[in-house]
């Protein structure tokens, strides 16, 4: 752990009386890729969205990019790129018009061409003109996908990105992964795929009742001991 | 991306958003209409009792549409995964309320627009246009300020229709009222009137300070 890029500690979040997050530690290094693995309700969501700042931690410490989210929470999202369960996109607006004002929101340099570029990308230059809103499922998390990569961040949050797409979407998402992080960028995403979640990742974590029960390098690791402990917490 | 700019794009978002959608203006518009219409079948105007009923049923209708829309602004932003489509991006807080606010003020404007010659035709009001128009301006900006804010609380409840007046028009007396007396002493001169467009301004600065500062904390949790 030489050059973490993302550190968490003993992060914490409850919603009213509820805890979600009762103390997590992660850390990953700039340029690899984790996958986080968990049963509905482990709390996945939550840390995703602590991370991309949309929720404030209750306690502990997060750093992105030698960043503290509390203090910096602005400059870090800079550098953070997400695509959550929901799209985050403007039905009204066209598919363009949507990438137009994120582009603008990010403050980028020619907002347009790389609107565009990202548009053709993720195969969607034909549909460019239509609104969000009559995209299907799985345009729509393509144009997420382009949305959350516009401002090429570092890190990027994934929460199921698999969701709604077809095998030729999912080539295409194994491609734009493979490209960010051929650039450096480190990846961290959420999976209910246990099968094939360690081939794709460089360290794999198991989050259970708001805690990491299970943490191991992807190379090392016992796939029947993953699954052990995943039905052992899952339950 | 300088606040002004941050402002303007999330402004443009939203007016292009609502111009595709139609649901608020429309709204908005014919209810003002409504209300302007009903008020004067329901009084008998003479020249005497005219100054009296006029300027409430003005700012009735002025003040129950920009309702609908207030509500409208920030619960079509909490649509499909509430603010975070906005508090992803690494914009100031404050832009998105300004642009929440001139967003509400624009649209409660447009609707004025087209009132404003309906009542002065139905209500028989000769009166002068310049002097209306800064008392409307700032009229709309007090109830915009504050109704954006309380709409961005009550937009996370599941009675928000019910909650936002219920939060909104104690707060907005002194301004309704202001405005109302203000409209009537252009149709009747009167004296020793206190002098109503300046507290109106002074409530406008007080919620807009406010509420630009209060925003922040009320949609990031």
């Amino acid at each position: 752990m030489s050059n973490p890029y993302l550190e968490l500690n003993n992060v914490q979040k409850s919603f009213g009386l509820k805890p979600v997050l009762r103390g997590v530690d992660l850390t990953l290094n700039a340029g690899e890729r984790m996958a986080l693995l968990g049963a509905n309700g482990a709390g996945k969501t939550t840390l995703l969205r602590i991370l991309a700042g949309l929720i404030r931690p209750g306690g502990g410490r997060v750093t992105i990019g030698g960043l503290d989210l509390r203090e910096q929470a602005r400059e870090v999202q800079r550098r953070v790129g997400f695509v959550a369960h929901q799209p985050y996109l403007y039905d009204d607006l066209t598919a363009l018009e949507n990438l137009l004002f994120f582009a603008r929101m990010y403050a980028l340099e020619q907002p347009r061409q790389r609107a565009e570029a990202l548009l053709q990308r993720v195969g969607l230059g034909k549909r460019s003109r239509e609104r969000a809103g009559s995209l299907s499922r799985g345009q729509l998390q393509r144009l997420a996908l382009a949305r959350a990569l516009l401002h090429t961040p570092d890190l990027l949050l994934l929460d199921e990105p698999e969701t709604g797409l077809d095998q030729e979407g999912l080539a295409l998402l194994a491609e734009l992964l493979h490209e960010h992080q051929a650039r450096g960028g480190t990846l961290l995403f959420t999976t209910h795929d246990l099968e094939s979640a360690p081939g794709r990742c460089d360290h794999v974590a198991l989050l259970s009742r708001g805690r990491v029960a299970y943490q191991q390098e992807a190379t090392s690791l016992e796939r029947e001991d993953m699954l052990r402990v995943y039905q052992e917490v899952a339950r | 991306m300088s606040l002004l700019n941050q402002t303007w794009t999330i402004l443009w978002k939203d007016i292009r958003c609502e111009l595709r959608s139609k649901q608020m203006w429309a709204g908005m518009g014919l209810f003002a209409l409504l209300v302007l219409v009903i008020f004067n079948f329901a009084f008998d105007l003479r020249v005497d009792n005219q100054a009296a009923v006029a300027p409430g049923a003005l700012w009735v209708a002025f003040v129950f549409a920009s309702f609908l829309g207030l509500g409208r602004t920030i619960a079509a932003e909490r649509e499909h995964g509430s603010f975070d489509r906005l508090l992803l991006c690494p914009v100031d807080r404050k832009a998105i309320y300004l642009a929440k606010l001139l967003g509400n003020v624009l649209f409660i404007g447009v609707v004025e627009i087209v009132a404003l010659p309906v009542f002065a035709m139905l209500f028989n009001v000769p009166f002068a246009a310049a002097g209306l128009i800064p008392i409307v301006i700032l009229g709309t900006l007090g109830i915009a300020s504050v109704g954006t804010l309380f709409s961005a609380m009550a937009a996370t409840t599941r009675a928000r229709e019910l909650l936002l007046p219920i939060l909104v028009f104690p707060l907005i007396v002194p301004i309704v009222i202001a405005s109302v007396r203000a409209t009537g002493s252009l149709m009747i001169v009167t004296t020793n009137e206190p002098p109503w467009l300046g507290l109106i301004a002074a409530f406008d600065a007080i919620f807009l300070s406010l509420s630009t500062v209060l925003f922040e904390h009320v949609i990031e949790e």
